[in-house]
């Protein structure tokens, strides 16, 4: 929009003062503070109003501009946070270049924060002043445009991935779903009953899995990885790994033949699935339901892989001719518009938490042991049973496990009380045991838990509020020979209890991924302290990011059960389609650039950006910024030694008028 | 007609077992709390961090002694807090502590709890509040002062000393240990002393002295 | 560089053999130490029930002789050697404490000032099984090994002070250096889940009816795991362990006669070093003997 001033470059500037009903009134003399803005050079307007932010507030701005012939406005009421966009709007609807506006903060920073009312009025027209002097030096500047792309990646084939996948699919947009694993499913497809409703969990996940095979909107990669990421929102370039499976995938149909002629007629090698209770031959599919049903070879164990010698009975058995060894790695390029990280948790390794007991002593096992345990397709058929093949008769369950603790991770890792009362009822049912449950608090939040909780009450399941310092086989009477101890005071009882048991269960809990800081590196967003990645707004904004055009959903964000991460995973899809709908997105004007002719071609800026956004011009020898992805973080701008670099909306010259401007009239500098 | 036999009786010594006629009332009005007793226990134990307890139990699971105290260590702790001075500095409980720091290591808060025992252990010491022939906190007075005369631990004198003010006639059922003791030239009945022992009183008083004490 | 000794009061009465057994042993293997001239008792567990800021600054004075100490480090820190696990943990704590709060280091200071010293926090507070394992190493101990104490089985016993709470060399849970050089004397380290439970620490004197318990805990399963010894590092464990047996006999009418030696005369035993230099004439229990006769070497006692 052009500049509509009428008069040649003299300032006219409508000011407006909000008394936001008593929160700056209360505290801020406002009509003084019109009243003493009416006096300043070039002010032609300066009105107060109660609620500026109103439509007849908005109406105000209109028409003044239009009446008063205003070139510029300045508004000093609440944070831009919440209302610049508004004013810009005004201002852009009065016939004005939405950035001829300055917002002047009185709320946030003078009046919820000083109980002083003289000084507190004095400070806001200190403050007025300043952005009266540095709205004149603002240019007209427009919003960069970016189309979008309709195409979505999305990382992560767990129930998150996968339900966002088809969301986005059913909408009519591309989806390319890259999973590291050789099947998607995620942690959910281990799991046996999932909790409150003891659904099997393979039951309602297994439709979703093949509606993602088979869905038309759907790629789907598994046994892949993002090598890397390039571009901005709505114009991503990323570079996906697929790693080889040595089978032509689109050839192979499952039946699995090769498996039972492989040259390994037993068994040896840990089975990853079964996280290591049971074993499986070089060649595999990872679980009966796998999807794509097509099995891999691992290069680790093969002995053609390793050493290039076999007698490929698997080839010999294959009649569709799947296998093929010389396959490599391949890399795939592809455009999208936006991402989806759906890439989940691991699980607390007890290995950190020695006192437990964990591979010291047989019979204690992690939870996830126990679900596949637990597992009708498990390693033991659905028999709950110790390392010996026998049956316990009184298992103990420890809550906690590397959660709430200072040592280990800080946060509640929220799924373990209603996962370790869901193995409380399955392990009673498979074996008839004394169950005890140790816990410190029983968190139930969600809908039907805490009937739930209710249910396994009424089973006869022991639950001991203590938390459990040590498993021990030290035995103080006969009954304790031969078994693992728990010595925990029962703190609701007020005793100090002994129980013996024959199998522990540790509760582990959630944490991020091993690799987070390189994924989240890799996509360019934060990491919280803790590690999970760290979303845009808490409460507000739990499925955005800080970079534009990546979500993320799911366990990847913070301990989550599967209800929470499905409802993520739609609005993270949500999040994209509207972006994808919307067909463009405005970024914010207030980039730099680099002014060419000064620049020398040091290359100071190009290390310095966080965002990646300043690549060096090798032809020209000038460093380059890439305006979409620019954030206005300034940094550059403070850094360049020629001061070629210049900020829209921070340009020195605006700068230093706000500087003089509030300097001015102080009393002492 | 025959009777159903009596249930049996719970061990006397179980501490969930009242007798019946005994009506002590169990309850606690809130003027009779010191309010001020949890922030002075956390200063002197530099345990700030008490505040977190989440009072899980860990250190009274792990507490090689918890079963033979009236109030385990999360009692105490949560007793502390708000402010039940009387019981906790009158309790068996700061006294049957050893100092084995195994609460300290478990405690999934950091809170450092064999400090905050001792800090009791202090306060209760500074205000006299423990029977007058009470073992625990009577060696400890004895060491200390013994120590502060001479600068070293006679173990010797210090054990006369104690059986005298705590039990004599405990001597006599020791005779046997403390003959075996001498006789493997482990015992000592000489004063143990430093070339400077006037030091030691000097350096204790001028540590005291800047705030007047914690 | 020399070590700079710290006895403490109890190596010097009912610890004594612990006191021999440790300087012959550091003798043996050329290790130079030097006692603290003029030490003062450490404070144990009495000194902090009574006041805090006079305990730490008791401590502090030993802390304070020995950074000055004629030895001499050569600018590195002042290395004090306490085998009483407790004076180790007093002498820790102290040198943690002053460095992480200024206003305790300030009294302390004040303290230390009145008496004409003054002390830097340019020491590191060590126990033997430290040196030994750390410092000198357990390939150097093995080589000069003359008699290998094979085929005896014993029951590592760190107590709660060495480990607890810093674990500065080995791991609260499960520690592992004793074991270590057990078994480079020849030895057999028993596996136990009772390496560091308290053995009751001066309650054997103020509620003996709870801290005799305690001790017959870490026999009884010291015993049902077939050790024929407990060995140990600290001189109020030793005593604990070995010298209410006899009480322990009339009470529960049952004798675990075990012996209970300190870690030193085990190793002094592996050198060859005599009884009397080991101090093992002092035990209440016969010390464990290597139960096959070695070839060529001593014969064993039954």
């Amino acid at each position: 929009m052009p500049d509509a001033t009428p008069t040649n470059g003299t300032p006219r500037i409508g000011f407006y003062v909000c008394h936001c009903g008593t929160n700056i009134a209360g505290t801020v003399d406002v009509k003084a503070v019109a009243d003493y803005v009416a006096t300043l050079n070039g002010v032609v307007v300066s009105r107060e109003y109660k609620y500026m932010c109103s439509d007849p507030g908005q109406e105000l701005i209109q028409q003044d501009i239009r009446e008063q012939k205003l070139n510029r406005i300045v508004v000093a009421s609440c944070s831009p946070l919440l209302h610049e966009h508004t004013f810009r709007h005004a201002t852009e609807q009065g016939g004005l270049n939405p950035f001829f506006f300055q917002m002047v903060n009185i709320r946030e920073n003078v009046s919820w924060v000083h109980t002083d009312q003289a000084a507190a009025t004095q400070k806001a027209k200190d403050l007025t002043r300043a952005a009266i002097r540095r709205v004149f030096s603002h240019k007209a500047l427009e919003p960069k445009r970016v189309p979008i792309n309709a195409a979505v990646l999305v990382v992560g084939g767990g129930i998150a991935g996968i339900h966002a996948a088809l969301t986005l699919a059913n909408a009519g947009k591309h989806v390319y779903l890259v999973e590291r694993e050789p099947t998607i499913g995620g942690h959910m497809a281990m799991f046996d009953k999932t909790f409150p409703t003891l659904d099997c969990a393979a039951c309602i996940l297994t439709p979703k899995m093949s509606a993602v095979k088979s869905h038309p909107n759907i790629t789907l990669w598994t046994y892949s990885e993002v090598a890397g990421v390039d571009g901005y929102v709505g114009n991503y370039k990323v570079k996906v790994k697929r790693k080889p499976r040595y089978i032509k995938e689109d050839l192979c149909v499952g039946c699995m033949e090769c498996v039972t002629a492989c040259i390994y007629k037993d068994a040896r090698f840990p089975d990853e699935f079964n996280v290591g209770l049971s074993k499986r031959k070089p060649v595999y599919i990872p679980f009966p339901q796998a999807t794509p049903q097509v099995v891999l070879f691992d290069p680790e164990t093969c002995l053609q892989l390793k050493k290039g010698k076999c007698k490929q009975t698997c080839i010999e058995a294959c009649d569709r001719e799947c296998i093929d060894f010389t396959q490599t790695e391949e890399f795939k390029d592809i455009e999208v518009g936006t991402i989806i990280l759906a890439t989940g948790f691991q699980p607390f390794d007890p290995a950190k938490t020695p006192y437990y007991g964990y591979g010291r002593y047989p019979n204690v096992y992690t939870a996830l042991e126990v679900e596949r345990l637990v597992n009708a397709s498990g390693p033991t058929g659905g028999e709950v049973v110790l390392r010996d093949g026998s049956h316990p008769k009184a298992v103990g369950i420890i809550h906690c496990v590397g959660s709430r603790d200072e040592k280990t991770n800080r946060w509640c890792s929220r799924v373990c009380c209603m996962y370790s009362l869901k193995l409380a009822h399955l392990v009673k049912e498979h074996t008839g045991a004394e169950v005890y449950n140790f816990y410190i608090d029983m968190r139930t939040p969600g809908k039907g838990y805490e009937e739930f909780y209710d249910k396994l009450l009424k089973e006869g399941v022991h639950f001991i509020r203590g938390r459990v310092a040590e498993v021990t086989d030290w035995a103080m009477t006969p009954q304790e020979e031969g078994k693992l101890v728990v010595r925990v005071e029962d703190t609701l009882i007020g005793s100090v209890r002994r129980v013996p048991l024959d199998m522990v269960i540790l509760a582990q809990g959630l944490e991020p991924r091993a690799d987070a800081q390189d994924v989240r590196r890799m996509f360019n967003i934060s990491c919280a302290t803790e590690g999970f990645f760290l979303e845009r707004h808490p409460k507000l904004a739990p499925v955005n990011t800080f970079t534009d055009g990546v979500f993320i959903a799911g366990a990847c964000q913070g301990p989550r059960d599967i209800p929470d991460t499905v409802a993520q995973a739609g609005a993270a899809a949500a999040e994209a389609l509207a972006l994808i709908d919307a067909g463009h997105m405005e970024l914010e004007p207030n980039t730099a650039y680099i002014r060419e002719e000064d620049c020398s071609g040091c290359k100071s800026c190009v290390p310095l950006c966080p965002y990646k956004a300043i690549s060096f011009l090798e032809d020209k020898k000038k460093a380059w910024i890439n305006e979409a992805l620019c954030k206005g973080c300034g940094t550059c701008v403070a850094a360049c030694p020629s001061g070629s670099i210049v900020q829209n909306l921070f340009e020195d010259e605006q700068i230093f008028n706000e500087i003089d401007g509030l300097l001015s009239e102080l009393a002492q500098v | 007609m025959q009777r159903d036999p009596a249930p049996p009786r719970p061990p006397a010594s179980s501490p969930l077992v009242r007798q019946p006629a005994d009506l002590r009332r169990n309850i606690k009005y809130e003027s009779e709390l010191d309010p001020t007793f949890s922030d002075r226990i956390a200063t002197l134990a530099y345990g700030e961090k008490m505040f977190s307890c989440i009072q899980c139990g860990t250190c009274s699971g792990t507490c090689p002694v918890s079963h033979y105290m009236d109030f385990t260590p999360r009692r105490i702790i949560a007793m502390v807090r708000e402010g039940f001075r009387q019981e906790v500095l009158n309790s068996v409980t700061i006294w049957l502590c050893a100092s084995c720091y195994s609460c300290t290591c478990e405690c999934p808060r950091e809170i450092k709890i064999t400090d905050v025992m001792y800090a009791l252990k202090q306060e209760a010491m500074a205000q006299g509040m423990y029977p007058k022939r009470f073992p625990a906190p009577v060696l400890a007075r004895e060491f200390f002062r013994g120590v502060e005369k001479t600068g070293r631990n006679s173990e010797g004198p210090l054990m006369v000393k104690f059986f005298l003010k705590t039990n004599p006639f405990g001597m006599l059922k020791n005779t046997m240990l403390a003959f075996r003791l001498w006789r493997t030239g482990r015992l000592s009945l000489r004063e143990e002393r430093m070339k400077r022992p006037g030091d030691i009183g000097t350096l204790l008083r001028a540590a005291k002295q800047p705030e007047g004490g914690r | 560089m020399r070590y700079q000794y710290f006895p403490g009061c109890s190596l010097k009465s009912s610890g004594r053999s612990y006191e021999e057994s440790l300087l012959a042993v550091l003798r043996a293997l050329e290790v130079p130490v030097e006692e603290i001239d003029d030490w003062n008792c450490c404070g144990a567990t009495a000194y902090m029930a009574v006041d805090e800021v006079q305990a730490f600054a008791l401590a502090a004075r030993n802390l304070a002789l020995a950074e000055n100490a004629p030895g001499g480090a050569n600018g590195k820190p002042a290395q004090i050697l306490a085998p009483c696990a407790a004076c180790y943990l007093v002498l820790l704590k102290t040198q943690r404490y002053l460095a992480e709060h200024a206003d305790l280091k300030q009294k302390v200071t004040a303290g230390l000032q009145a008496i004409h010293l003054s002390y830097e926090g340019r020491v590191q507070v060590r126990h033997p099984l430290d040196v030994l394992v750390n410092d000198v190493g357990t390939d150097r101990i093995a080589r000069r090994v003359t008699q290998p104490l094979k085929g005896m089985k014993v029951a590592c016993y760190y107590g709660c002070q060495v480990v607890r709470p810093f674990a500065a060399f080995d791991t609260v849970h499960n520690p592992t250096t004793m074991d270590r050089l057990v078994t480079a004397l020849g030895a057999t380290p028993v596996d136990w889940p009772l390496k560091t439970r308290c053995c009751g620490g001066t309650l054997n004197g103020t509620i003996p009816e709870v801290g005799l318990r305690l001790n017959r805990i870490l026999l009884n399963e010291a015993k049902r795991r077939k050790a024929d010894a407990i060995v140990t590092v600290c001189p109020l464990c030793q005593f604990n362990l070995e010298c209410y047996q006899g009480e322990m006999r009339r009470k529960f009418h049952d004798d675990l006669g075990l012996p209970v030696m300190y870690l030193t005369q085990m190793i002094g035993q592996a050198f060859g070093l005599s009884d009397t230099a080991l101090g093992l004439q002092r035990m209440f229990v016969p010390p464990a003997r290597v139960p096959a006769v070695q070839e060529g070497g001593k014969a064993a006692h039954a």
